[in-house]
């Protein structure tokens, strides 16, 4: 059984909390190089590399590529060998929000209830999944969400006789319906299968997949092509003012599901797709 | 066509601008997101006066990061407007005359525009950073209880933006995307 005080979890927090602000992923960055030199329209390109400039603007001034700092959503993976000490772990985790968030100048986005809207000023809680993994080690990724592409995913329970041709419309449509909205070029994360609230789950979770790795399995690799082309044709383009590049990249994730179902969770992510990780 | 605009923004100066004009801002404007349209709305219910003078004025849809110890600001980009299209048309009748923001409006923003002679401009969505440094001067001027929702008066240089909603109603979201869209039969 290993150890970990809690004080290690609160300083790694308020570190991923600030670097997944400030520094956008190379698969991003190579994916906007891609697009940029794709792209057709004048206005696109244009976009295209103030998104590319404001993203060296960010990393050099270590501030956030985007004031949408968002809401912290935190992944734990905790090895089943470990034994937290200190304290509370959800508590640990949320003052490491709290700091990185404070210390890191981020916005504080987050109220503390639904209805009556008030901010909580320190830009907790942060939404926390926790997954027990084999192993004496945890993993920490934090994946902070913007909403203005938060706003425009969707969630749909199809039916079996729906099938794939079912899922690819319903992918299309979001995004056609989202159009300007989420900041294009967008990052969009699918899950498919489980139940609704497991489909939600593996949209988010395909978000964190690097843009330039395809599913290794091959129906869902050519899935996640044919939909990025398919998505690059709509012409939104860059901030939706036309183009060809309306996309980054398109992630699928798939679970067992039940003999009566086809849920399909859209999740769409604007470039910022930030995600920072961490294995303590 | 490319235009340097002085705000405030007469009516005569918003008519002239056409969607897909690019433009670079300079001058004063104001920031509110939905909490602070929310209580202005109310405001003008209860007959009592705005926090500033509406009239001629630009709204930039905009919750910025704090600003960093000799910083103006912090990252500063547009937050999707048809959040404020259930107050901006109020707005838009006391004299609002322009808006600063990323994303669709919907029938009744547009038709107060048109009657009012106001335009929509949209900002780069995610350049926050970029945009960061545009803005000169920054005074927080109500409501400070919102934190990044309150209003503020930004005073800003070549501020870059594009006409997306003209005040004749002509549309760079639909126009732009007309030119790029490959239909399947």
């Amino acid at each position: 059984m290993r150890t970990i005080h809690i004080d290690s979890i609160i300083e790694a927090v308020e570190k991923l909390c600030m670097d997944s602000n400030y520094y956008l992923n190379d698969d991003i960055i190579k994916g906007l190089e891609k697009g940029f030199n794709a792209e057709e329209s004048d206005n696109g390109k244009e976009i295209l590399s103030k998104i590319i400039e404001n993203a060296k603007i960010a990393k050099e001034r270590s501030m956030a590529i985007c004031q949408d700092t968002g809401m912290a959503v935190v992944f734990m993976d905790i090895g089943q060998d470990v034994h937290i000490t200190g304290g509370s772990l959800t508590d640990a985790v949320n003052e490491g929000v709290r700091r990185g968030y404070e210390k890191g100048y981020l916005r504080k986005s987050v109220v503390r209830d639904p209805i009556d809207r008030i901010n909580t000023k320190d830009n907790t809680p942060a939404v926390i999944h926790y997954n027990i993994i084999d192993g004496d080690k945890i993993k920490i990724t934090v994946a902070p969400k913007g909403f203005g592409s938060e706003n425009m995913s969707g969630l749909k329970m199809l039916t079996p006789s729906q099938g794939i041709e079912g899922v690819k419309s319903f992918i299309i449509e979001t995004v056609e319906k989202a159009g300007p909205n989420p900041c294009p070029p967008i990052v969009v994360g699918v899950g498919i299968g489980g139940t609704m609230e497991k489909a939600a789950f593996l949209a988010k979770k395909a978000l964190l997949r690097p843009i330039d790795i395809r599913n290794d399995v091959p129906y869902l690799k050519e899935l996640e092509e044919e939909m990025l082309e398919r998505i690059n044709r709509l012409g939104i383009g860059p901030s939706g003012l036309g183009g060809r590049i309306t996309a980054l990249g398109v992630n699928i994730e798939v679970y067992p599901t039940h003999i009566a179902g086809l849920p399909v969770a859209v999740n769409i992510n604007c470039h910022a797709t930030r995600h920072s990780e961490i294995i303590i | 066509m490319k235009h340097t605009i002085e705000a405030p923004l007469t009516e005569e100066k918003a008519r002239e601008l056409k969607a897909g004009d690019i433009v670079s801002i300079n001058g004063i404007i104001y920031t509110a997101r939905d909490a602070a349209h929310k209580r202005m709305v109310s405001l003008i219910q209860e007959g009592k006066p705005l926090p500033f003078d509406i009239r001629d004025q630009i709204i930039y849809y905009v919750g910025p990061c704090p600003a960093k110890p000799g910083d103006v600001i912090g990252s500063a980009g547009p937050t999707t407007s048809s959040r404020m299209d259930a107050y901006a048309p109020e707005l838009i009748k006391l004299g609002l005359k322009g808006m600063i923001g990323k994303g669709l409006r919907n029938e009744a923003v547009i038709d107060a525009m048109k009657s009012c002679g106001a335009v929509y401009f949209g900002a780069i969505g995610g350049a926050g950073a970029l945009i960061a440094r545009s803005i000169v001067a920054e005074e927080l001027i109500a409501f400070p209880d919102l934190g990044a929702e309150a209003i503020r008066r930004l005073t800003v240089k070549d501020f870059p933006a594009v006409v997306i909603i003209d005040s004749d109603g002509n549309n760079l979201y639909k126009t732009g995307r007309e030119k790029f869209q490959i239909v399947t039969p």
